[in-house]
């Protein structure tokens, strides 16, 4: 089905995208009259987590088995997109190992972006297909081994990303507005994947698998398109996070993060995308209030020594505790929509509708 | 290259490597859970020894015990609070639990501790070593193997032995049936949880003891020691991953004996990559447990 003529039913029929990118957009514009550097960087950041949650959601919530290897993917398009915008002189010095076949070539901040979304999708690609058909522990152990391994190339590999220590030299291109349409665009496309025909396929294979297979849906196939594009999102959010902090090291690409955009997903609940967007902005809004707390503790020296990881463990009791009262997250695996959904419904010989939502 | 040095290594570190997965592996046979939490049982064990040695002084050999007990009550506290409520819901929901378990740990260390690491005091017979013809070998090394066999002998007479040992293997095997003919379920698994935390507080004790010093984020290594070597051996068997755990220490040795330097550095991923091809093209391991359908296509 053509993404327009979804856009079309914007108000009726798909009013969730409608309800959810309102406040985004209404959140951006405040922040922009603001002109406040902090609330700025708190909202970009927020935003580029949203993408990066709306991408593991696209794979994870629609497919049900667990990523951990989508921050590892972040981490390439965040490298590659920087290896491609650097301009020559800022790449002798931040990337001194850099192989010379890329040294002089400087792209156009989106070309280098996409170009980083693209090679992350690429290596996803290729590593995914075969782990395609592994499901529960398997699957598992799998994701949070190539997380390890792209985290160990990653560092060591110096002739692509400046190793262990923290890469310098990185020119600040994404601004708010960046963000902001970057992300509206991939709620877009994670909504409209979701009600696709292949979205339909997987999120029919992750509630029998056995049933989808009779019907001839190839899970292997479904499952690999979603995680391919998962990875691209993963990739350009990377890419936006690169050129919004300037200067980064692997270390940023592990289990920290991880951790923050799986609790993001998890609390808005992975079933859809308006848990995708909730959890995002509740889990943003509320580590931002621990931090000032834990900073304003800091600052006035309340305590005999630095508070830290408050916030972390704050977070992870509140994962647990969605976890056990709420499984499905705060929206249950459920759309926002002001118009409920025409249900199509079949009468049935005995005379009572059975309702296909 | 094979001299009595390098193999006396080679065991100990198989044979610390075998504590890890074994820990591992009890749980995950019962809930089919993968127990992310469980390298920080280690770091638990690693912090309660190090807070103990600020004590007047305790015989080391009773702070050890302490250090290993409190591993065992983290373990079955964990068990209890956050995987008991959860384990009925899905798979998904229990490992994700697992992970925030595991994140809620670290960080509470390095909010109560620091994240610098914190030196742990240890006897010196850890650091002694003994002269065998005409090579060194070091105390804590023996140390570990005999640890490590005695250990392994008193849990495979509890199994084999035990009533409860033989509910424990029946719940691995088939958890359902096993509740159906009157086992308690709660219990079987909160006793899976304190074996595991045991192995952990053990280990803690060698690992902390080769490297000296307690960090929150020490119990990442060991954990991915546990997935390597449980997936060699075989993730359905408690056998398999003891012999996992043998098999990947020698591995490891021999990999570090003959990689070249500059490769070195991917040794881990290396293993890693091993992980996933042996999960692709021989899931059941080397010891072949009960099969679960842990592929679909």
């Amino acid at each position: 089905m053509k993404i327009t003529t979804w856009l079309k039913n914007i108000f009726t029929e798909h009013s969730t995208l409608f309800i959810l990118i309102t406040p985004l957009i209404i959140i951006a514009l405040v922040t922009d009259l603001l002109d406040d550097t902090l609330t700025e960087r708190i909202v970009i950041t927020m935003f580029i987590n949203l993408i990066l949650v709306l991408g593991l959601q696209l794979f994870m919530g629609n497919g049900g088995t667990l990523n951990f290897a989508h921050i590892g993917f972040m981490g390439i398009g965040a490298y590659a997109s920087v290896i491609f915008s650097m301009t020559p002189q800022a790449k002798s010095i931040g990337l001194p190992d850099l192989y010379p076949i890329f040294n002089p070539i400087q792209l156009p901040f989106l070309m280098a972006l996409l170009l980083g979304g693209l090679i992350a999708a690429f290596c996803a690609a290729i590593i995914s297909f075969p782990l395609m058909r592994l499901s529960d522990a398997a699957a598992v152990i799998t994701s949070f081994a190539l997380l390890v391994i792209i985290h160990v190339v990653l560092v060591h590999w110096d002739n692509i990303t400046a190793g262990p220590q923290t890469l310098f030299g990185v020119d600040r291109y994404t601004d708010l507005w960046m963000s902001v349409i970057w992300g509206i665009g991939f709620i877009i496309l994670a909504y409209w994947f979701k009600e696709s025909s292949i979205g339909l396929k997987l999120r029919a294979s992750r509630d029998d698998r056995y049933a989808a297979a009779t019907i001839g849906i190839n899970m292997v196939i479904v499952r690999w398109v979603a995680f391919t594009l998962s990875a691209f999102m993963a990739g350009i959010a990377g890419g936006l996070w690169a050129h919004f902090i300037t200067s980064f090291s692997p270390k940023a690409f592990y289990l920290t993060e991880t951790f923050v955009i799986l609790a993001m997903l998890v609390v808005g609940g992975p079933g859809g995308v308006s848990g995708a967007v909730v959890g995002t902005l509740i889990v943003s809004i509320v580590r931002e209030g621990l931090r000032t707390i834990e900073s304003a503790i800091n600052i006035g020296q309340l305590l005999p020594s630095t508070l830290v990881g408050f916030a972390e463990v704050f977070l992870a009791i509140a994962l647990i505790v969605i976890l056990i009262f709420r499984p499905g997250g705060i929206m249950g695996g459920r759309e926002i929509r002001w118009l409920k959904k025409r249900p199509l419904s079949q009468k049935n010989e005995d005379g009572t509708n059975t309702t296909i939502s | 290259m094979f001299s009595l040095d390098f193999l006396i290594n080679a065991l100990s570190l198989g044979s610390l490597y075998a504590l890890i997965a074994l820990g591992l592996v009890i749980v995950y046979g019962i809930l089919k859970l993968v127990n992310f939490a469980y390298g920080e049982l280690i770091m638990v064990g690693g912090y309660a020894l190090f807070m103990l040695g600020n004590l007047p002084a305790l015989p080391w050999l009773v702070m050890a015990l302490i250090a290993v007990t409190i591993a065992m009550l983290t373990s079955y506290l964990t068990e209890r609070v956050a995987f008991r409520p959860v384990r009925e819901k899905s798979l998904t929901a229990i490992l994700i639990t697992s992970f925030a378990v595991s994140t809620l740990l670290q960080n509470a260390a390095l909010l109560i501790v620091s994240s610098r690491s914190r030196a742990v005091q240890f006897p010196a017979i850890f650091s002694g070593s003994v002269r065998l013809g005409n090579v060194d070998i070091a105390n804590r090394n023996i140390l570990v193997i005999v640890t490590s066999t005695l250990l392994l002998i008193a849990l495979t007479l509890l199994l084999k032995r035990t009533i409860l040992g033989i509910a424990l293997r029946a719940a691995a095997d088939k958890f359902q049936m096993t509740r159906m003919l009157g086992v308690p379920a709660n219990l079987i698994i909160s006793v899976a949880f304190v074996i595991s935390g045991l192995l952990a507080g053990v280990v803690s004790l060698f690992w902390i003891g080769r490297v000296g010093s307690v960090t929150p984020t020490i119990g990442l290594s060991p954990l991915l020691i546990a997935f390597v070597a449980t997936v060699i051996g075989g993730m359905n068997s408690l056998e398999g991953a003891v012999v996992g755990g043998y098999l990947y220490g020698f591995l490891f040795s021999i990999i570090s004996l003959i990689l070249p330097q500059n490769l070195l550095d991917y040794r881990e991923a290396l293993m890693f990559s091993i992980v996933i091809l042996i999960l692709l093209f021989k899931p059941e391991g080397l010891i072949r447990g009960t099969y679960s359908g842990e592929r679909v296509g």
